[in-house]
């Protein structure tokens, strides 16, 4: 009989067709009318989701094959969904995050004009559609598929004013930086390809042995790369806090439920092969947890309200990179989740206020709003607590997890990782001191526009705070509830787990109390010194990070300027002085040859005469003297 | 008579021929000298023929062989009839528009 699940084909297809008729119809569907299909389509596949989730949790798991996607020769790609615990929690957060984010959407971008109301919706879906494809394929190709879909949402929604050019520079430069990540990502499935000769997951992870060591290591860097370009790691993060140039609701569904979080999914889900390699490993742990310390410090000077956000997303992106480093990967899609909830409530707590303002997005301007937006100031405050890690909000039982497995990895990666954890309250809490409290510092004509946004967008954020609550419940660690970690239980059959707890209860109570003490330390500290802030200059070292390390300008300066240099080089030298030459050349040889053989076209009937003779004879002499 | 002198007189007229085309200018001495090298052709058609027929007739006196070469005479004086009086009418033509038959004044072929 055929599998139930061979019907999951329905997730992504109903964002497609919401894509088509949003995207063909934008000229003549109304408002309402797109806001419906564009949100339907994605609840639609949220109840299906729940349904597949519910048919996985009860041991149904599938590989749904619909037809062959490429067949050349001995590379058989077929066009396969895959759905296991992994996938289906993925799809869980996609289209669940991804519906709350449409519902906002619909209040949000209401001043827009109807054609790119529908244009934006359009991508929206698209955007959804992809990351769909991309976790739900059963090989690496059609995962690529995926990969490249997000790719080239983010760039037509991160420029979807089009009419700006700084945001169509943001939209290249996310492009660009994402295509550099790709790179690695397909050459790693040319390597598998050609070494095992398949690029579908369970064959892959279970002919492993076929591989050895080095090969191993390669793959798994050269997909780290990917997995760095399109979940902005070291060094190919910058484009992230660029892509602010979208709408509000975009950035936040680029930072919670789709794009950023398919580096973390591809890795987790290439977890036997990471496995294998010590090296690789290592490198993805200290690569995350750089990532996470310098996007951390680069926030605390930060003054854009999105941008701070972008750099939490950075910073906690590189928390779950150093959770698969370390081996905890049911950690790291843990974080994922939680940090699904809290950042799209962030964002969208942000987008709220950015509204409230009439497009204000500088904190600097802010200041003494709590009062005035309350909902939008407690879902915000409750964003902070969960993100800061502060017991019993979601953020805390992730964090803790990715925290503690670090311990038992190395006690110093262990102290680093702490460290940023306190810049993250730190940072989270001046975000939120700065907006909220104090006096009001923007104009006057703003602090009379300043409301609470409409129903829909209030509603979402509520949801969305509720689970950033309770989100993290199903990740209880063992010390409080015994069979509480009901997560690394449920993804344990696709994750090779990384081996019993070494540490024992008191160090792990022990641990947990001492960074809830910081996290607190650091949040009163950051009510000392920002409850009344006043404008100020950033000092020597406040100046480097509010510049953001300078690393913008060190890539203009060692990447940007030498391409643009060996461009223009090759352009004037091998362009036009060599290839240029040679083309004309061969121009100008077949010019002169024919005009040199014009000649003997005399018109005269008997030189025609003579030469047909001379040439039979020159004939005649070739077979009969030269023909062996 | 050995066949060697049929093949050197067809030779000779053949060469005559093909001279006289490369040099002569009279459209009409051209013409004649074409005809030459094709009867110089018939000649030596006719003679290898008569020598492969007196060859087979050695052992047996029906024998037709040899005598395909002479029927590809007749073919080829029908054809070079016809081409005679093709050419004939062209310079016949020819000297009609510019009341001469020297070849040097047909150089409009390139225009």
């Amino acid at each position: 009989m055929k599998n139930v699940l061979q019907i999951v084909y329905l997730i992504p297809l109903l964002p497609l067709i919401g894509f088509l008729i949003n995207g063909l119809g934008r000229k003549r569907l109304s408002k309402s009318i797109i806001s419906i299909v564009g949100c339907g389509t994605i609840l639609a596949s949220f109840i299906l989701s729940i349904w597949v989730f519910l048919q996985v949790k009860n041991g149904n798991t599938h590989v749904a094959s619909y037809f062959d996607f490429i067949s050349v020769g001995s590379l058989k790609i077929p066009f396969a969904f895959q759905i296991d615990q992994l996938s289906s929690l993925f799809l869980l957060i996609i289209t669940g995050v991804g519906f709350l984010i449409h519902v906002y959407s619909t209040s949000y971008m209401h001043e827009e004009k109807t054609e790119h109301f529908g244009r934006y919706f359009s991508f929206l879906n698209l955007f959804v559609f992809s990351m769909l494809l991309l976790v739900m394929g059963a090989n690496y190709v059609i995962m690529f598929i995926g990969w490249e879909g997000v790719g080239l949402c983010s760039y037509l929604l991160i420029g979807y004013w089009f009419k700006n050019t700084e945001y169509n520079k943001a939209a290249n430069k996310a492009f660009i930086m994402n295509r550099i990540g790709d790179l690695g990502f397909l050459i790693a499935i040319f390597w598998l390809f050609a070494k095992t000769g398949t690029v579908t997951y369970g064959e892959v992870f279970t002919g492993v042995g076929k591989l050895n060591g080095s090969d191993i290591t390669i793959i798994t860097l050269l997909l780290f790369v990917g997995a760095a370009g399109k979940s902005a790691q070291i060094p190919l993060y910058t484009w992230l806090p660029d892509a602010m140039a979208g709408p509000t609701p975009v950035s936040a569904l680029i930072h919670a439920a789709t794009m950023v979080t398919a580096g973390i999914y591809m890795v987790a889900r290439s977890n036997v092969l990471y496995s294998l390699s010590e090296l690789s490993m290592n490198v993805v742990a200290v690569v995350g947890l750089a990532t996470a310390i310098l996007a951390a410090t680069i926030a605390l000077k930060q003054n854009d309200i999105k941008k701070v956000l972008a750099y939490s997303t950075v910073s906690q992106l590189g928390y779950m990179f150093l959770a698969l480093g370390v081996g905890a990967y049911s950690a790291g899609v843990f974080h994922v989740m939680t940090h699904a909830f809290f950042k799209a409530l962030l964002f969208l707590a942000a987008g709220s206020v950015i509204h409230a303002m009439s497009g204000e997005q500088d904190i600097r301007n802010m200041g003494g709003l709590s009062k005035k937006i309350r909902i939008t100031y407690i879902t915000f405050l409750i964003g902070c607590i969960a993100i800061a890690g502060i017991p019993p909000f979601s953020g805390f039982f992730s964090k803790d997890a990715i925290l503690l497995a670090t311990y038992e990895k190395s006690p110093v990666l262990y102290g680093i990782a702490l460290f940023g954890a306190l810049l993250t309250a730190f940072y989270m809490f001046r975000l939120l001191f700065i907006t909220f409290s104090g006096g009001f510092r923007g104009t006057e004509e703003q602090k009379h526009h300043v409301h609470e946004s409409p129903k829909p967008m209030t509603i979402v954020l509520i949801v969305l705070a509720g689970l950033s609550i309770i989100g993290g419940l199903v990740g209880i660690p063992e010390i409080f509830l015994k069979g509480g970690d009901k997560i690394s239980e449920f993804l344990s059959p696709v994750i090779a787990q990384h081996g019993e707890h070494t540490v024992s209860h008191s160090t792990e109570y022990m641990l947990m109390a001492l960074s809830t003490g910081l996290v607190v330390a650091a949040i009163i500290f950051a009510w000392i010194k920002f409850r009344n802030y006043q404008r100020s200059e950033a000092m020597s070292f406040g100046k480097v990070l509010e510049n953001k390390w300078y690393v913008d300008e060190l890539y203009e300066k060692i990447i940007v300027k030498p391409i643009n240099w060996l461009g223009s080089f090759l352009n004037k030298t091998f362009e036009r002085d060599i290839i240029d030459w040679l083309v004309n050349g061969v121009g100008r040889v077949v010019n002169y040859g024919s005009r040199q053989l014009r000649l003997l076209q005399s018109g005269q009937v008997g030189s025609y005469v003579l030469l047909m003779v001379l040439s039979m004879v020159i004939i005649f002499v070739i077979q009969f003297f030269l023909r062996k | 008579m050995p066949i060697n002198y049929y093949i050197f007189l067809s030779i000779a007229l053949f060469a005559i021929g093909i001279v006289g085309v490369l040099t002569r200018r009279n459209a009409i001495i051209i013409f004649m000298c074409i005809e030459l090298m094709l009867n110089a052709v018939n000649l030596l058609l006719v003679a290898f023929s008569k020598m492969h027929h007196l060859k087979a007739a050695m052992t047996d006196i029906t024998t037709k062989a040899g005598t395909d070469g002479q029927l590809f005479v007749f073919f080829i004086m029908v054809v070079a009839a016809a081409e005679v009086s093709v050419g004939l009418a062209i310079i016949v033509m020819m000297y009609r528009n510019i009341h001469s038959v020297d070849v040097n004044f047909l150089n409009r072929l390139k225009h």
